[in-house]
């Protein structure tokens, strides 16, 4: 059993839980997350962050990546991506 | 594409009922009254073309169930090919015919997730509800498998007025025994539990009682167990959304290979169900008659197709609306907008109250009475 919540800080180091995958579906032309007896629809921007949620860079990294990618200033998405994963974590759907 | 395709939802999600068969008798099972005979059973090949026309379909999770799915020998196998065509599997399970070796050989043929359903924390409890002697050692026993494997663990929580006092007990059984996920189940009364519902039916002092409990509990479990917590019906002001709604993201293959729009939808006998023998799963899915019966809006009553719900709930459950109303194109009685709401909670809570203790027990064949 998990001994305590996940907290999603800049220094986590967020995957997917075990048994969850973001998985392209073919059918509709869209990526879903899948877990067990639940899916769930993420909106481009989740599926942009949970690509890079690879078990290797930290939230910091994560949130660094996207600012370049996208051209935004760190700042202004540091809490959206942390507001987030903090989300999913609750869930289930991450760990960190 | 046809037409017909891009004007209705494709399902994602497929309850494989492989078997009615299970050694458990448990007094709720949603299973209807009459079981799919063993001897007609679809086949190991006809499960696997099933399972490769749905995942065509548009399905990507698939739920192993039955009766006891791990009753099939081929189990494995279907997960296998099911994992293989890029399906999230799921088994529901009772877990009582599983060991280590047959856990061991589904997570190696790529099963992802165990649903474990538990009668009670108490082992007479479990003994009394499921009829079969010892289950719960055996339940904690498999559930040390589930989790020595990788699996993901979800405990399936039955509750009914005997155990609703325990609900804490369950809920922290559950996080001991690893699980990520716990649904407190509230009976769903179709099939085998609505002819027993007297005799399992909760009161609403219990249910309000209950409540405190699981929010603590959630609270408490937060980031470490995730507890899923619905209402019942029978004490709700608003129908749940039954499948997502009908023939909307769902369908259920029985284990003789009835195409139904849920489990419980053999319980309207005048829906013409057809089987995968007789026609592709995915015509049945946009244009088979049961299917189309009560899909989207056309088939509601007025006081649905004019509510701002009406693609939240979808009417709620067609099966709850010709048990409860007497016609499954009636607003679901779970609703307090129809007419017939106060006398479901009332009926729930006179039999809540009577305390009855005569019950079936499921079984192939004859009904035969036992007591609490």
């Amino acid at each position: 059993m998990l001994v305590s919540r996940t907290v999603v800080t800049p220094q986590s180091v967020p995957a997917l839980a075990p048994h969850v995958t973001l998985r392209h579906d073919g059918v509709r032309d869209r990526w879903v997350v899948l877990g067990p007896e639940r899916m769930l629809v993420p909106d481009e921007i989740a599926v942009e962050i949970l690509k890079l949620c690879d078990g290797e860079r930290s939230v910091a990294a994560v949130v660094a990546r996207l600012a370049a990618e996208f051209d935004a200033a760190e700042a202004d998405i540091a809490g959206d991506v942390t507001d987030l994963l903090q989300s999913l974590a609750d869930k289930g759907f991450v760990r960190a | 594409m046809p037409e017909a395709t891009a004007a209705v939802d494709l399902p994602v999600a497929m309850l494989a009922e492989l078997t009615h068969r299970c050694p458990m008798r448990c007094a709720y099972c949603s299973n209807p009254l009459a079981l799919d005979d063993p001897q007609a059973e679809l086949t190991t090949a006809e499960w696997k073309d099933v399972l490769e026309q749905a995942a065509a379909l548009g399905v990507m999770q698939v739920h192993f169930s039955g009766g006891e799915p791990t009753a099939r020998q081929d189990l494995a196998e279907l997960v296998a090919h099911a994992a293989g065509l890029g399906l999230y599997t799921n088994l529901i399970t009772s877990g009582v015919l599983l060991d280590a070796g047959k856990v061991r050989a589904l997570a190696a043929a790529g099963l992802e997730h165990v649903q474990l359903a538990f009668q009670d924390s108490d082992a007479a409890g479990v003994d009394v509800v499921g009829g079969w002697s010892g289950a719960l050692a055996k339940k904690r026993a498999v559930a040390g498998l589930v989790k020595e494997a990788g699996l993901a663990l979800t405990a399936n929580l039955v509750i009914t007025r005997h155990n609703a006092a325990r609900v804490g007990a369950m809920l922290d059984m559950a996080l001991d025994l690893g699980c990520e996920r716990a649904e407190v189940a509230n009976v769903q009364y179709y099939g085998w539990g609505l002819l027993n519902r007297a005799a399992l039916m909760p009161s609403k002092a219990q249910l309000a009682a209950m409540t405190p409990v699981v929010r603590e509990r959630q609270e408490r479990y937060r980031g470490r167990m995730v507890i899923d917590y619905v209402i019942p019906d029978y004490h709700a002001r608003r129908p749940k959304a039954c499948m997502g709604g009908w023939a909307r993201r769902f369908l259920n293959v029985t284990p003789t290979g009835k195409v139904l729009p849920c489990h419980a939808a053999e319980t309207i006998p005048h829906l013409p169900v057809e089987t995968v023998r007789q026609r592709p799963l995915r015509d049945i899915w946009l244009h088979g008659a049961a299917f189309e019966a009560y899909r989207g809006e056309a088939w509601m009553p007025a006081g649905c197709r004019s509510c701002d719900r009406k693609e939240i709930d979808w009417g709620g459950c067609r099966c709850q609306a010709l048990a409860l109303a007497g016609d499954a194109a009636a607003m679901d009685p779970a609703c307090e907008l129809s007419p017939h709401h106060a006398a479901m909670a009332e009926t729930a809570e006179q039999e809540a109250q009577a305390g009855g203790t005569r019950f079936v027990y499921r079984a192939f064949g004859p009904h035969k009475h036992s007591t609490f």
